[in-house]
């Protein structure tokens, strides 16, 4: 690997400025640099920190923090299979085990001759067509057995990316059910025309006619949140779109950003008009980075029409133009405080609230952070009006919502529904049959059981960032939940207390309920932990975590009582194995040389 | 003058001041472990997590209000305090009786104060290899409790920035600013801050341990939740 | 009015070092009292070598070998109540100190490359002799344990204040000056 001699440092100093020499662009300096080496080396650690003028100690806390950066090689192909549950419903743990066995490698680990690497990496957003891989970061879908054996053929031959069969890399939209948001034949600065006929303040009015509500999940109010940052004092006003979608079973705003992008970009701009912003984000998750080219040119095209940029439309002084910052494999980083501390090139741990983005967010300026989704919807209000769209849905939950079906069902994809759609009609729409759960807004939401299917898809009801992976009778429950709650261990900034520990105590729980070692105890030993979560965590990330453990024990207790195989307490440990090693550098296998199992 | 109850109690507050440092002021304790009245609040430990209003909040972090309703020494907090404690035991390797800071620890003393007769959990014993090349500093990583007081006080005090944190999740850990990722690579010096704010047996002075003797160390002498007087931190 | 049955009591050290049972003993006088409640089974103090129903199981050391593993496994099937007593009963304490390590190496270290040892030694393979365990646990990763002492040793008085708690049927508790984890 590179030492200093070898280290190009034209092509670092190019990326330095590029990003202007600021360490606030530290992120995106770091992600490009490891486009040449495949990690980051030591030299190339020393090199930013003495260019951008910060201690290295800083570079590496980041590097570390993000899955997708590397302080050590991790190969020339570095294939991630994606983990969500949804995956492993499709058999990517066995895929998985055979490029490993084909690959000679173990997973996690990079091959002796330094060629590859193979892991798993959080839900990449391909679950309508899992299972799925990023290799190098470009995602992979639809994979099978004979797929892998060819990828690790073009491993092993070192055959470069850009020569794989094309077709492996096509990512397919799979809009299932269109309504008023994917029906519109949206004409690019049509949104922009309405904000500047009406007026900015008219616009603002319309939004809060329509009653929008985020669609990341949370669901406040939009025009209370645009209102907030246009009156919040500061030097700059900041658009920040959230395209991060990470969580599991989430992939609505990819198709968003594939065939809508103009709309969402015009949703941000007027957003702008309206809080007095000049500059905007799209903080786009590092899993989508193969949307980044696409969405450039989405760019470049809006300044060409001057739908961006200087006076935009003929307005004088209506200036607004956006960048796009790329996340690089952190789930927290859809939290918007977390979000924000990305953006500034740092860890990102969420912030203490209040203060909240709306007045202090990026670089300490108000800012306005909303959902891909959100910004689209805007874009169809300042069009349509907003009595129109509040006519939509229901009276607490107004307009459209995208829903990203996945799992047992014949037709995964994307549905857009009026809000208030029952759980039910989604299912027949989609082909789902012998369904026995949902889980609705992805691993943070919420399990609903058979008997629920009645309820309704809105905030009053069921709310939901989008995900909708559905289970039928073949599938374990406690397999789901425990999934999940790897997840969560995995995704844990790991900032507070009860979120670091607890996560990963609560998943070596699942795993020995798993083990077979499980007995009521533990049962009530994870009923605590999930309450310790839910009141101590800092964010949303710990409260939720528990969540899917707490419906499935309430909704599929059977699927947990199959796993407590003991009356008493017993070890999360196997006893007798605890003694293989001394056996075998004893050679013994004597009756004293064992342990049994015990009750 | 504004005030809000604690326990009942009324503390008053100047504006601006947390309701850590409100309490603080007025004698009376709320557990802690990442706050440091000199630095910056951070708010991660979540030892100092009181209800405001009904609703839980980091007092360290939070800004006191006038007529708020606190209560912080309750059994309910108390037990939830007391397994936060319990993982940062299990988190790391805490070996008290070998251990410098014993009698001068603050997570050791929390956890008598909060009645803390076990870790509870099943250990991590994670693998964390000490820094011993600096000629005057040790650095003990199996006690590290990731509260960032060193980090803190090392770039907005010190103005140095020696110490960070690294990694994510349950892999969080603290790094130093030098290449060989050695404590005597960096600029640490026995007269920064940093050397002196680690509420554990971390950031250890080198030939000086075990020289009080049991009995007369810090928390042998009162426990923690006993200020001395008020406005002591 | 007859004095109501004697609570037996059983005790043992696992990987300990005996230093919570000088503790027991340095109960001193009060030991008269206690034995007014108490009787002893299996311990150290009585040569008993299996534990017989009991109230009461009394343990110091973590659990390092298979014979640790028989012994606790043992104490917790007859005693109602089973306390963990000291740092190593609760938290592995010394030994739990080569858990960062594999078992391998240590043996390795220990019989085969450490300075001083005699030509052709060999790790010891009699069938007498307890297997370790890859890692030391403390108590309460093994079996259910009902009550903790921490301390290393717990001092007399704190022992004589769980055990007080425990047999009055309060939650034990230890105040400033008797909890320390040294
Ligand atoms: C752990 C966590 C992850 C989140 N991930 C996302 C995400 O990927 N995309 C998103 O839009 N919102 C996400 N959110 C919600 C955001 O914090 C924020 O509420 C949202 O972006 C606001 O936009 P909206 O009002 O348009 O929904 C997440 C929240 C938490 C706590
Ligand atoms: S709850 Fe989890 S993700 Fe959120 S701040 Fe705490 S450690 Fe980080
Ligand atoms: S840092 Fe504190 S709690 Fe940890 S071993 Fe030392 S004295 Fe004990
Ligand atoms: S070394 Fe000490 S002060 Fe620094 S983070 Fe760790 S526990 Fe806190
Ligand atoms: S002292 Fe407030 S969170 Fe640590």
């Amino acid at each position: 690997m590179p030492d200093t001699a070898v280290l190009d440092i034209a092509y670092l100093d190019a990326i330095v400025e590029r990003h202007g020499r600021d360490a606030n662009n530290l992120l995106q300096i770091l992600v490009e640099a490891q486009e040449r080496y495949g990690y980051l080396p030591p030299a190339v650690v020393d090199a930013l920190a003495a260019r951008l003028a910060i201690p290295r100690v800083k570079i590496e806390g980041v590097a570390e923090f993000y899955s997708f950066l590397h302080l050590q090689p991790h190969g020339t192909y570095r294939v991630l299979f994606s983990d969500n549950i949804t995956d492993h419903m499709l058999g990517s743990g066995a895929l998985m085990k055979q490029l490993c066995h084909e690959l000679w490698v173990e997973p996690g680990k990079l091959s002796e001759d330094g060629l590859v690497s193979v892991n798993a990496t959080s839900c990449t957003g391909m679950c309508d067509q899992a299972p799925a891989m990023l290799v190098n970061g470009l995602p992979i879908a639809n994979l099978s057995a004979p797929r892998v054996e060819n990828i690790a053929e073009l491993i092993r031959k070192r055959v470069p990316l850009a020569d794989w069969p094309a077709e492996y890399f096509r990512i397919e939209n799979h809009i299932r059910r269109k309504d008023v948001l994917l029906n519109s034949a949206f004409q690019p600065g049509s949104a922009l025309a309405a904000l500047l006929a009406r007026g900015g303040a008219q616009t603002l009015d319309e939004i809060k006619l329509s009653r929008l509500r985020g669609r990341g999940g949370a669901g406040f109010s939009t025009a209370a949140k645009w209102e907030a940052c246009r009156a919040a004092a500061g030097e700059q006003h900041y658009v920040v779109c959230n395209a991060d979608e990470g969580e599991p079973g989430t992939f609505k705003d990819r198709v968003l950003l594939t065939s809508y992008a103009e709309m969402m970009i015009e949703g941000m701009t007027l957003c702008a008009h309206i809080i007095g912003a000049r500059q905007g984000f799209i903080y786009l998750r590092g899993e989508y980075r193969y949307l980044l080219d696409h969405l450039q040119q989405v760019l470049q095209r809006c300044r060409e029409q001057n739908l961006l940029g200087q006076d935009i439309l003929g307005s004088a002084g209506f200036d607004f133009d956006i960048t796009i910052h790329l996340g690089a494999g952190a789930y927290i980083c859809g939290e918007e405080s977390a979000l924000i501390e990305s953006l500034e090139g740092k860890r990102g741990t969420p912030r203490n609230r209040p203060p909240f983005p709306v007045t202090h967010g990026y670089l300490n300026q108000p800012t306005v952070v909303n959902n891909v989704e959100t910004f689209a919807a805007a874009s169809l209000i300042a069009l349509n009006g907003g009595a129109w769209y509040a006519d939509i849905g229901t009276p607490a939950s107004s307009g459209t919502k995208l829903l990203s079906v996945s799992g047992d069902c014949e037709s995964p994809g994307i549905y857009e529904y009026p809000f208030g759609v029952t759980v039910e009609q989604v299912l027949a729409d989609c082909g789902a049959s012998h369904t026995q759960a949902v889980q609705i807004s992805g691993a943070a939401g919420k399990c609903i059981a058979p008997a629920e299917f009645g309820r309704r898809i809105a905030f009053e009801d069921i709310p939901t960032a989008g995900a909708f992976m559905v289970f039928d009778q073949r599938r374990d429950m406690f397999e789901v939940a425990r999934n999940f709650v790897h997840f969560f261990a995995h995704e844990s900034c790991g900032f507070c207390t009860p979120c670091r520990v607890g996560t990963s105590l609560l998943k070596n729980m699942m795993d020995k309920l798993a083990h077979g070692h499980g007995s009521p105890y533990d049962l009530t030993e994870i009923e605590q932990l999930d309450q310790l979560l839910l009141s101590m965590s800092h964010c949303g990330l710990g409260h939720s975590a528990c969540n899917p453990v707490l419906d499935t024990i309430a909704k599929f207790r059977p699927a947990y009582d199959r796993r407590l195989a003991h009356r008493e307490y017993v070890p999360a440990f196997n006893l007798d194995r605890a003694l293989t090693q001394a056996r075998q550098m004893t050679g013994r296998n004597d009756a004293g040389a064992h342990l049994g199992e015990y009750e | 003058m504004s005030s809000f109850t604690l326990d009942g109690q009324t503390v008053t507050f100047d504006a601006g001041q947390t309701i850590m440092q409100a309490a603080l002021a007025a004698g009376i304790y709320i557990p802690r472990l990442c706050y440091h009245p000199d630095l910056k609040p951070h708010g991660s430990c979540k030892l100092c997590t009181v209800k405001v209003n009904g609703r839980q909040a980091s007092s360290c972090t939070y800004q006191a209000q006038d007529g708020l309703v606190v209560e912080s020494n309750t059994s309910e907090l108390n037990d939830e305090r007391r397994a936060l404690l319990q993982m940062l035991f299990v988190e790391g390797n805490h070996f008290c009786p070998s251990c410098e800071a014993s009698g001068n620890c603050q997570l050791q003393a929390t956890a008598y104060e909060l009645q803390m007769m076990t870790p509870h959990y099943d250990h991590f014993y994670p693998d964390r290899p000490l820094d011993a090349s600096h000629p005057d500093y040790l650095l003990d990583f199996n006690r590290c409790i990731l509260c960032s007081l060193c980090i803190r006080a090392s770039r907005d005090v010190d103005g140095k920035n020696v110490f960070a944190l690294s990694g994510r999740g349950i892999n969080t850990h603290l790094i130093v600013n030098a290449a060989s990722g050695q404590l005597a690579d960096t600029g640490f010096s026995g007269d920064d801050k940093a050397a002196h704010v680690c509420p554990v047996g971390v950031i250890l002075k080198k030939r000086s341990g075990f020289r009080v003797p049991i009995g007369k160390r810090s928390y042998d002498i009162r426990s923690i939740g006993d200020l001395a007087e008020p406005g002591e931190s | 009015m007859t004095a109501p049955p004697k609570l037996k009591i059983a005790t043992t050290s696992l990987a300990g070092c005996f230093g919570c049972h000088m503790s027991l003993l340095d109960i001193d006088e009060r030991l008269f009292d206690l034995l007014e409640l108490v009787e002893f089974d299996r311990s150290p103090l009585t040569d008993i070598k299996h534990c017989g129903a009991c109230d009461i199981g009394f343990i110091e050391g973590g659990v390092c070998n298979a014979e640790n593993v028989h012994v606790l496994r043992e104490f917790r099937a007859n005693c109602r109540i089973l306390i963990a007593v000291g740092a190593c009963a609760i938290n592995g304490g010394l030994p739990a100190q080569r858990n960062h390590l594999s078992l391998p190496s240590i043996l390795e270290e220990v019989y085969h490359t450490s300075i001083g040892l005699a030509p052709g030694n060999a790790i010891p393979n009699d069938p007498e002799l307890p297997l370790p365990l890859d890692k030391v646990h403390p108590l309460h990763e093994v079996v259910k344990i009902d009550y903790f002492i921490p301390g290393c040793p717990p001092s007399a008085d704190a022992i004589w204040k769980v055990l007080n708690d425990i047999l009055a049927g309060r939650k034990p508790e230890l105040g400033h000056g008797l909890m320390h984890y040294d």
